[in-house]
Formats: C-alpha cells, structure tokens, sequence
C-alpha cells in the first residue's frame, strides 16, 4: 500500500514535468497555424505565415548559412574528434590526462567566454569575421562532443574482434577500416548529429565571431524575439523542430545509443 | 609499404598512429589553449582611446571589476544564479532521482523525452516561454479563467520571467547529471539501512544522497556556470532589467569596445569556473563531471 503511493506520485511528478517542459514547445508550434497576427487571439487555422516564411529571403539565405555552418562543423568535429579518440588510445598514461582535459575545455568552459576569446583572437590575428570564423568556432566546440563518445565507445569496445584479424594476417590498416571503424560509426555518427544539433543551437558564440553580413537561423530568430516576433517565426521555429526530431530520431535509431547526455556508458 | 609480417605485433600503428592526433592538438593548442592564454594577456593590456589595444601592461582592467557598478553587477549576477541554481536542485533533483527508480522501459521513454527539448534551438523554447507569460498571454487568460486574477500579471520583462527562463533552460542539466548518478547506485545500501532500522528519511540522508552526491554537484556546476553568462535569456525575457555577467562582456565587447576589460572579466568568471571543477574533482574523486555527455 505504502509503496504504492509513493510510486504513483512520483509518476505524477514525472508526468507534470514533461507537460511543463514540453508545454511552451507545443505553444510555439500552435501559434504558427494561427490566422492572426496577435499570438494572444486564436483567429483560426492558417499556414499563411509559412507561405510568409517561404516568400522570406533574408530567412533563406540564413537558413543555407546555417546548414553549411552545422554541416561544415559536425563534418570536421568528426574528422578530428574521430582521429583523435583513435590515437589517444595510444597515448602513454601519463599524457592522457592532459589531452583529456585540454580537449574537454570547450565543454567546460562558459560559451560567452569562448565566443568573447574566439572574437579578440581572430581579430588580434586579422581573420575577417564571417563564415570562416564560424565554422573554425563551430567546429572547435563541436570537438569535444564526437571524441568524448567515440572515446567511450573506444574503451568498451570488444578488442578481441581486432585481434582475430590481426592473428589472421590481416594489416594494421585493415583491421581499422573492417574491424575499428564499422563498430566505432554508431558513435561517430552520434556524435556529428550532436555536433549538428549544437551547431543550430548556438546563439551566443555565433553573435560574437559573425561578420557584418553573414546571419545564422539562431541570430535571426534573436534579433526577431527582442526585436518584436511576427508568427512567421513561430513557423520557422516549428520547422527547425522538425528538423531536430528527425535528428535525434536519426541518430537513436543509427547509434542505438539511447543517451547521449547520461553517463555515457 | 612496410613489410607486414614484420609489423604484425609491434604494429605500424605507433609508428603513424600519433599522426591521428595532430588535428587535434593542432585545434586544441590554436584555438582553445591559444585563445585563452591571449584573454590572459589581454586582461593585462590597456585599452586604446579609439579602437584596439596598446600592449602595455597594466593592472587597470581588474581594478575596474570593483566599481560599484560593476562590482554590483557581479553580485547581483551571482544572486540570480545562487537562486536558479537553488530552484534547479530542488526540482531537478526529486525528478532524476525519480527517474531511475523506473522500469527500464519508463527510463528508455523519459530519457528520449528529455532528449528533444535537450536537442532544441533554445531560443525555440525562450519564445515559449514569451507567449506563456507576455501580458494577456497564456498564464494570464488560465489565471483569469479560473477567477483567480483580474487584470493581466505583465509578467514578461520581469526579474521573475529571467528566473523561469533560466530554470527551465538549465533543468535537464541537473536532472540528467542526478539521473546518471543515481541510476549507478546500489539501492541494496538503502535497503540495508532501512533494514538496521533507519526511517525512510534517514536512509535518504545517510545513504542515498551522499551516493548521489557526484551527480548533484555536476548539476550545481552545470548550472551555475551558465546562469552567468547566458545573457540572451536576461535579455529577451527581461527586458534591460536585469543584468548578468555575460551581459557586461557582451557589452563591453559590442557596444563599449573595451576588449581588455571583457577580457578581466573573463578571467575572473574562468577563474570561478575553474575553481569550482577543481572543487568538485577533489570532493568526488573524478576527473569528469557526471552525466556531461
């Protein structure tokens, strides 16, 4: 009896937090099938603002920026990210530690700290701001996220598979690309959609190393939100939701890897 | 090509493999490591009267940090974070906590939940947010429904709107760093402590928070951290009213060009920041904080 009750409101407290969390989402959502203007009055169903949207030039040049900034980004953070989780597996003891925690920083360090020493770095080394600077920063924090998994795939992975091949003659560079590789993707992959992700995501880094006439969806939609929202943004965000659950639905189905914010293991 | 039955066992591999790694030091060393020793150097240069800087050292950009109005902006700043923070734990503690006391299916099925709003511009949900509390929005037509307000609360642009802001964009954090580390824990300690006779509560205290304790200071420091610096929040559901350190950088970066001032700023929040991982790796004895990815 007595576990009972307290199972039941636990689930009510899980349950009350999902809707709050989800409810300013879904507001959002309903909001860009609304016929007025006024997001306070429901003036009927309407997909006027993303015919709006689609009219809207400056939000489609700004929406190709942004895929090639969360492409360019993931794309290299999984080069590098990839080639350095594989090499640092390699790497004496003693040096790991250091490696560790100099390639972790980005994570650790706050984002208007990066943005700010990423600004007065490219500007004390005469780099134009623009979308060079932002996928050099994009990718620098992308890093860390796709070697952090690929690491940990890494350390678990079954090492005898490797040495099978090796033992039946194959090269060091065949086990990597038949044995390594195959079972290293799921993380790999996981970790660029991360990347992705949080290269649509960023605002604050973005705003600092952007030059005068490159805008990003996130710049955009700041600008909007203290500038005064139109539901045109509204539909644009529903969109970019969109796009974010086809990514995660992506890359739980790919890396089977259900979490990619909990322990890690 | 190197003859391959010689390099079976001692493999080719150290010998081109530390070549994997030099993409890597090469953007750690230049664009992390780089970047932050120049914030360092620029903390302690002075500032030109029209554009850029005069490498010339001075202690200046620190002294100006105590300011009263500056100083002041530090301390407000950090209220503002203690507060989120604080309300952060409290909600965020009870629910990861929660969460791994489910089935393994209800675990698969909250983390995915979490998961999407985790994955989502955060500028999307802050706009939720804007309709939710703007004055005759939703809050306020449930409020007026229920007959239990007349007017509307005018609650967007309020010290309170920031404070919801940055809870809810920094809740996962907390939740999903307590999740991490209470689903690692063995719950037959709890059991045999309740077994020797301790009340529920007890039990809680002694055993499962002290357990759980890596987590709950991950959590702190990923949210205390950022609720400093994310000035966009302050910024769009605050109006001008309330001002964070990461605003004063973003200031002084954009608006004042004072770059070696930004930098001193920097460098005391990098400093805190700093001070507060390597707290948190003394007191749990790891070297990564908990439920981070």
């Amino acid at each position: 009896m007595k576990k009972k009750r307290r199972i039941s409101f636990s689930t009510v407290y899980l349950a009350l937090g999902l809707v709050i969390i989800y409810l300013p989402i879904a507001l959002v959502i309903l909001y860009s099938f609304n016929e007025s203007k006024l997001s306070s009055v429901w003036g009927g169903f309407s997909l006027k603002w993303y015919r709006t949207l689609f009219a809207d030039k400056a939000m489609f040049q700004a929406l190709g920026n942004s895929l090639i900034l969360g492409l360019s980004a993931s794309f290299a953070a999984g080069v590098v990210g990839t080639l350095g989780a594989v090499g640092f597996d390699r790497v004496r003891p003693r040096s790991r530690r250091v490696i560790e925690y100099l390639t972790s920083m980005p994570l650790m360090t706050p984002e208007i700290i990066l943005g700010m020493v990423f600004m007065a770095f490219f500007g004390m080394l005469g780099i134009p701001f623009g979308m060079g600077t932002l996928i050099l920063s994009h990718t620098t924090f992308c890093i860390p996220y796709v070697f952090m998994l690929v690491q940990a795939r890494l350390v678990g992975m079954d090492r005898s598979l490797a040495e099978a091949a090796r033992d039946l003659g194959a090269g060091e560079r065949q086990v990597f690309f038949t044995i390594t590789l195959p079972l290293l993707l799921p993380a790999i992959v996981s970790g660029m959609l991360l990347s992705f992700a949080m290269s649509l995501d960023d605002v604050i880094i973005s705003l600092f190393v952007t030059g005068v006439n490159v805008n990003t969806l996130p710049i955009k939609v700041y600008t909007a939100l203290k500038t005064g929202v139109t539901p045109e943004i509204n539909a644009l965000c529903t969109l970019l939701l969109a796009a974010t659950l086809l990514l995660v639905g992506l890359s739980m189905l790919w890396g089977k890897i259900s979490r990619l914010t909990g322990s890690g293991r | 090509m190197p003859n391959r039955k010689n390099t079976r066992r001692t493999p080719l591999t150290s010998r081109w493999m530390w070549l994997t790694l030099v993409p890597l030091y090469l953007f750690t060393l230049v664009l992390v490591l780089g970047p932050l020793v120049y914030m360092l150097v620029l903390s302690f240069e002075t500032r030109a009267d029209m554009w850029g800087v005069i490498p010339q050292f001075t202690l200046a950009n620190y002294q100006n940090i105590f300011q009263p109005v500056y100083l002041n902006t530090f301390v407000q700043s950090l209220k503002l974070a203690l507060l989120c923070t604080g309300l952060i734990l409290l909600i965020g503690y009870p629910f990861g906590y929660f969460m791994a006391r489910l089935s393994p299916r209800g675990k698969k099925f909250m983390t995915a939940a979490l998961m999407i709003p985790f994955w989502t511009n955060s500028l999307i949900r802050l706009y939720g947010w804007i309709i939710v509390l703007r004055s005759g929005g939703t809050l306020d037509k449930v409020l007026m429904a229920l007959h239990l307000t007349q007017r509307p609360l005018k609650l967007l642009y309020t010290y309170p709107a920031v404070v919801v802001g940055m809870v809810y964009a920094l809740l996962q954090f907390m939740i999903l760093a307590v999740y991490s580390s209470a689903e690692k824990m063995d719950w037959s300690l709890v059991e045999a402590a309740r077994d020797l006779g301790a009340s529920p509560a007890q039990a809680f205290f002694t055993v499962t928070l002290k357990l759980t304790m890596p987590g709950l200071l991950s959590g702190v420091i990923l949210t205390f951290i950022p609720s400093m610096g994310l000035f966009f929040i302050a910024d769009i559901l605050g109006g001008n009213k309330v001002v964070l350190v990461g605003s004063l950088i973003q200031d002084q970066l954009l608006q004042a060009h004072n770059w070696p001032f930004a930098a001193a700023l920097s460098v005391v929040l990098m400093l805190l920041t700093s001070l507060m991982i390597g707290l948190y790796k003394r007191v749990t004895h790891t070297t990564r904080l908990e439920g981070l990815l």
